[in-house]
């Protein structure tokens, strides 16, 4: 059987990380949002897929930035 | 409002939906049954379009329906019941698409009962959390009902519904297509069942699709539409009334032929146009029918072209309101007006007014401009009581009693004066520097003035310009004004991160002159020119002292400088040698400041240039403040004019005379070129020539020419230069960044070059060559567009045209580009006006939704940061080592 892909040991692809429920309540109270006001990902993305997020949930991801080094944003996971 | 005990109230949401049959009759006023307006005494006619229950128009007249008089009386709507229901233009496509997915004999959406019942419970699912996922869920359900040829329901057979436009539907059953008659298509429409709406995207309590059918038309209040009375007595009613009438006859036509019982054909043709008349009521611009027309033969203005366009309703009256307290006119530069200063003419002046409150200590001088009037300068126009009434000071011979009779807190609306907060402003708007605030400075003629260095944020020059300035009238407008918006705090541009205004063309030549070495003045020149720029303290020690006292141009060009300025950087004429000498550069080229003394380089754009980031001036603004940084740009730039007006700079024909030497080299740099230009042609007419990889061999040998000519232009080039050197003034503008670049230069004393048509060679005109003047198929340099002559010596007549053809396209382009660019602002404008930073740094639209989590991901405002840096370390490192040092000594 051929070994499966893990998408994040790709370089281009950044790290993802699915946050747990408290979490998630943390970071919309932080950012004084509901959750739909962030932007979406789809459930059938790749990485939502890998990281097995249902529609509902939080996903932190930390990328490069040009301007900051490093930048952390969030998306809602959408079914589709 | 506030009249209503200070209540108000927020409008969180606005739905739009379709009016039903029985709200219009619930609000109407009275049905509208005669096509007629005015009786013969000119009285309105009951029950007709200017029915005294619309709505009042004429003052005096008490509304019949809320008895208010003009103002207030807001228009009542009627009513016109159609004999025969009529398709609403603007839902055709709506109709069309719900006669296709939907079954003709039992109105069921075109999907079996069990899938129907999934994307039932998905659509539940979405509605609560997703609500933007339901809108694209009905799409899909829409599009998987659309063109079934079966029904899953009642397993009717169904047609093609056809849409012939604008608004006459066909089914193309087997005998042919048939003609659905609106009254057909509004039963159709009434059979679909709520359920099934609401999966495509229909809610059925704001819009049920039979609505779409009109049966019964509002009829729009008088103020609406109202008639005007022209001098001659005449009255002329409104395009919307036209229309009406022309609804109403045959409306009713159409009734009494139904009645009497006339055959189909006839009624049909009616109907079709009662159709007609409503269809170009709701919009006048519909493609496939002729505009509806006025007796004058101008097409009707009717609600669709109200509401469209430039001078519709949203972009023409709620966009784009009309102000008061504005001022219009050409305007002329004037370098002897501080950077933040606008001259206004005295003529606008005595009109535009500012509000002032009298107190105790401007009483005397609040009498004074009142005594003087609206027609003296410094006056006023208004006073106002603290009752709030309006004395005109136009019309009372005496104002004298008017001025004796001023106590704190009377308002004057006094002229503008010199200080006075404005807002100036040239269209197109595009950036936020399109708008700034001035102070003002009242003088004589006719034209707004401005200092040079606000042309660039404003994209102004002087060739017919014009320019608005509008008047805050309120403290808080100018205050906000003052701080935010004046020219000062804008010269760091916020696109780039470094100031957008500063020294163009003779600033920098000026800055060039003085600042070049060798540059010695006396006593009198170096004072006349500090003198100039507003410089007070006293002269810097001498750098040479015998026989004669003299002072550097660096030196007077430092007077101006701040104690611990500290830069270093290359100046624009830098020749980019591999190896920089620095300090001992040849053509002091290695600008070189310390503690406020510019000691080595000569100033030029890139030091004080605009648009031109970590300058010098760059680094003034940043380090010493906006304040620091105008001073600055109103002395030292004032100064460096007075210096260009003594000196004299001109650039004439000489200035482009080559040398007989370098004239020869040239010559032998084409002749050349031309040799190697054979050489290619014999290798490709010989076969020998290989062509480079992804072309063909005729556009590898362009590629070639192309290469070959450019080459030997830029050679042309660097000799012509080389021989002009940096004491021709024609160099001096090039190379300092002043106006004009190096292949202005070349063109003009050595070669123009080849002409390029839509980046090729010339080759089109004739058949197989561009003129007639060449023999077919010669793909030689001459005929293919390269122009030996330069424009000092003049063109040959083939040359020329050449050249025109080259420049025609370049005009074309520039026309072309303008209008494309103008219009995709426009869109992005409208796509991201509302996108905005929140005071937690993350950037968010106008429904809260979050772009970004931080601006820029950084959080750093471009315009308050050192060219996208938010710290300037080797500026800190440098001032704390010498703070240190100066401890230590003292």
């Amino acid at each position: 059987m051929p070994k499966k892909l893990n998408i994040f040991d790709h370089v281009l692809v950044p790290k993802h990380i699915l946050l747990s429920k408290e979490e998630a309540k943390k970071v919309l109270r932080e950012l004084h949002v509901n959750p739909w006001d962030l932007p979406w990902m789809r459930a059938s993305d790749p990485a939502a897929r890998a990281l097995g997020a249902k529609p509902g949930d939080l996903i932190k991801i930390i990328r490069k930035s040009p301007t900051a080094g490093e930048a952390v944003i969030y998306r809602y996971v959408v079914p589709g | 409002m506030m009249l209503l005990g200070g209540m108000f109230k927020k409008i969180r949401a606005i739905e739009f939906g379709v009016l039903n049959p029985d709200m219009i009759r619930k609000m109407s006023v009275t049905a509208i049954i005669t096509a007629d307006t005015y009786d013969e005494d000119g009285m309105p006619i009951r029950s007709g379009l200017m029915d005294r229950r619309l709505g009042t128009i004429e003052p005096g007249v008490r509304c019949e329906t809320c008895g208010n008089p003009v103002g207030l009386c807001p228009g009542h709507f009627g009513h016109i019941e159609l004999a025969r229901p009529v398709i609403h233009v603007e839902f055709v496509k709506v109709i069309h698409q719900l006669l296709r997915a939907t079954c003709r004999v039992c109105g069921r959406l075109l999907i079996p009962e069990s899938e129907l019942e999934r994307y039932r419970e998905r659509m539940e699912r979405y509605r609560k959390r997703w609500k933007a996922l339901s809108l694209k869920l009905a799409e899909v359900i829409l599009k998987k009902a659309l063109d079934v040829s079966e029904c899953p329901h009642c397993h009717a057979r169904q047609y093609k519904v056809k849409l012939e436009k604008p608004t006459t539907f066909y089914e193309e059953r087997e005998e042919g297509p048939v003609r659905l008659l609106p009254t057909e298509i509004r039963e159709r429409l009434e059979r679909i069942p709520d359920e099934d709406l609401r999966l495509i995207g229909i809610d059925p309590e704001k819009a049920r699709p039979e609505w779409f059918v009109l049966t019964v038309l509002p009829v729009p209040p008088v103020t609406v539409r109202p008639s005007i009375t022209l001098e001659s007595g005449v009255r002329s009613e409104d395009d919307l009334t036209h229309k009406l009438v022309d609804i109403i006859r045959i409306n009713e036509r159409l009734r009494e032929n139904i009645e009497a019982g006339a055959p189909q054909p006839i009624i049909e043709d009616l109907w079709e146009l009662l159709q007609y008349h409503i269809t170009t009521y709701f919009d006048n611009e519909v493609p496939g029918i002729p505009p509806a027309r006025h007796r004058s033969g101008r097409p009707l203005r009717t609600l669709a072209q109200r509401l469209k366009g430039k001078e519709g309703r949203f972009r023409g009256s709620l966009s784009g309101k009309r102000v008061d307290f504005s001022a219009r006119t050409v305007i002329s530069p004037d370098p002897n007006l501080s950077i933040n200063e606008v001259g206004v003419p005295v003529d606008i002046a005595k009109i535009l007014t500012v509000p002032e409150r009298v107190t105790e200590w401007n009483l005397e001088e609040m009498k004074a401009l009142v005594i003087n009037g609206p027609f003296v300068y410094p006056g006023a126009n208004y006073v106002i009581r603290p009752d709030g009434r309006r004395i005109d000071l136009r019309f009372p011979k005496d104002r004298t009693a008017i001025a004796e009779a001023l106590r704190p807190g009377y308002i004057v609306e006094r002229h503008l004066r010199d200080g006075d907060i404005v807002l100036f402003n040239r269209q197109p708007s595009l950036h936020r520097m399109s708008m700034m605030a001035h102070k003002v400075r009242v003088l004589p003629y006719k034209t707004f003035r401005l200092n040079l260095l606000v042309c660039p944020p404003y994209n102004a020059d002087f060739d017919g310009d014009e320019m608005n300035l509008h008047v805050p009238q309120s403290e808080e407008a100018r205050a906000e004004a003052r701080i935010l918006m004046l020219v000062q705090e804008q010269i760091l541009s916020p696109r780039y991160g470094g100031p957008i205004m500063g020294a163009l063309h003779d600033y920098i030549t000026a800055a060039y002159l003085l600042t070049s070495k060798n540059v010695l003045l006396d006593r009198e020149k170096a004072s006349q020119i500090l003198i100039a720029g507003g410089y007070r303290g006293d002269l810097p020690k001498p750098a040479i002292i015998k026989p004669k006292e003299l002072w550097t141009g660096k030196q007077v060009f430092s007077a101006f400088l701040f104690p611990g300025l500290d830069y270093t950087s290359r100046a624009s004429i830098c020749l980019k040698c591999s190896e920089c000498l620095k300090e001992r550069c040849p053509v002091d080229a290695y600008v070189v400041v310390r503690n406020g003394q510019l000691l080595a380089g000569v100033i030029d754009k890139a030091s004080i240039g605009a648009e031109r980031t970590e300058s010098l001036l760059h680094k003034i603004v940043k380090v010493y403040g906006t304040d620091k940084a105008r001073i600055f740009m109103d002395s030292c730039f004032k100064a460096l004019l007075y210096l260009l007006d003594r000196h004299g700079f001109t650039m004439g024909l000489d200035s482009l005379d080559l040398p007989e030497e370098a004239l020869e080299q040239i010559k032998s740099v084409f002749s050349k070129a031309e040799k190697r230009v054979r050489e290619l042609l014999d290798a490709y007419h010989s076969g020998k020539l290989e062509s480079q990889p992804g072309k063909t061999l005729e556009e590898t040998l362009e590629l070639r020419l192309i290469e070959v000519l450019a080459d030997a232009r830029d050679e042309a080039g660097r000799i012509a230069s080389k021989y002009l050197g940096l004491d021709n003034e024609a160099v001096i503008m090039t190379q300092t960044g002043a106006r004009g670049n190096i292949v202005n230069v070349t063109q003009m004393s050595a070669c123009l070059g080849q002409q390029h048509l839509r980046g090729e060679r010339i080759h089109r005109g004739y058949s197989q060559r561009p003129l007639s003047h060449f023999k077919p198929n010669d793909l030689g340099i001459r005929a293919r567009g390269f122009v030996f002559s330069s424009f000092k010596r003049g063109l040959t007549p083939t040359e020329f045209f050449f050249h025109a053809m080259t420049g025609r396209e370049g005009l074309v382009d520039t026309a072309v580009r303008t209008s494309q660019s103008g219009y995709m602002q426009r869109r992005l404008i409208n796509a991201l006006q509302d996108v905005h930073v929140e005071y937690d740094e993350t950037v968010r639209n106008a429904e809260n939704v979050i772009v970004q989590f931080r601006y820029g991901e950084d959080g750093v405002d471009p315009a308050k940061s050192y060219h996208g840096r938010p710290v300037i370390i080797d500026y800190i490192i440098n001032e704390v080592v010498r703070r240190r040092h100066e401890q230590g000594k003292g």
